[in-house]
């Protein structure tokens, strides 16, 4: 069994977003708290928290807790889960 | 939390232990650059959702499920893309393969094709050996070397993603 096409396309569209310099797992962490307050207050994103979004963008485990992490927080300000 | 699949009271309660011991364990770490609640709900999440995929994945093994994977194969993975794109995809498609199966190392290999079959970064580590961040330098760096293969081919990042819209 090959990889399915909508593997080769995640494949091929984690290979386009990488970046030569990514926060690693725990760096992402560190920052993500600060990332997902920027996010709900509605402002742009700043630039320090640019590398936070690009690992986001490869990262699946860390996207899964920060969409868990997104919800949570809009759930506590009274918004309706994503 | 309490909504999510497999998360009843007795796993909410040793989640809820865990992530204090991992807050109190990284206290000196909180910087101030957000509130403290959200900082410290980050690392629960990170606990409870950890033990969710280990207890998901527990039983599956990663050589089984990557010798089950493979590689892309250029012939039967183009063929249900539109007609007009599938010169391109294939030529596209054999360069990946060649580079999947050239320049990366095994560990590189299974590592990644495992994170495309949906298997959590922990679990790969633990199965591997490693940890989560050395895990995802490995990956990081194969596909640094899967761009820079596929851009020497003539495939620029706006190439893949123009190619996927096609």
């Amino acid at each position: 069994m090959s990889l399915s096409k909508l593997e080769i396309e995640q494949l091929l569209k984690l290979i386009g977003r990488t970046a030569d310099q990514e926060l690693n797992c725990e760096q992402c962490l560190a920052r993500v708290a600060e990332f997902a307050e920027s996010q709900l207050s509605g402002k742009s994103i700043p630039a320090g928290l640019r590398t936070v979004e690009q690992h986001l963008a490869v990262c699946g485990g860390c996207r899964e807790e920060y969409e868990a992490l997104w919800q949570t927080l809009n759930s506590l300000r009274g918004g309706s889960d994503v | 939390m309490s909504g999510w699949p497999r998360a009843d009271d007795s796993f909410l309660e040793d989640c809820s232990q865990d992530s204090l011991l991992r807050v109190l364990d990284k206290l000196d770490q909180f910087d101030g650059r957000s509130q403290f609640a959200t900082w410290a709900t980050t690392i629960a999440i990170r606990v409870a959702l950890g033990q969710l995929r280990r207890s998901r994945w527990k039983d599956v093994s990663l050589s089984d499920l990557v010798h089950a994977a493979d590689v892309p194969s250029r012939n039967e993975t183009t063929d249900d893309w539109a007609p007009d794109a599938q010169m391109q995809r294939r030529e596209l498609l054999e360069a990946l393969t060649t580079s999947i199966h050239r320049d990366l190392t095994d560990r590189q290999r299974t590592a990644l094709l495992a994170e495309l079959k949906g298997m959590p970064q922990d679990e790969i580590a633990e199965q591997l050996g490693s940890s989560r961040n050395a895990l995802y330098k490995l990956t990081h760096d194969a596909r640094k070397k899967l761009k820079e293969r596929l851009e020497v081919a003539g495939f620029t990042a706006e190439d893949l993603v123009a190619t996927l819209a096609k």
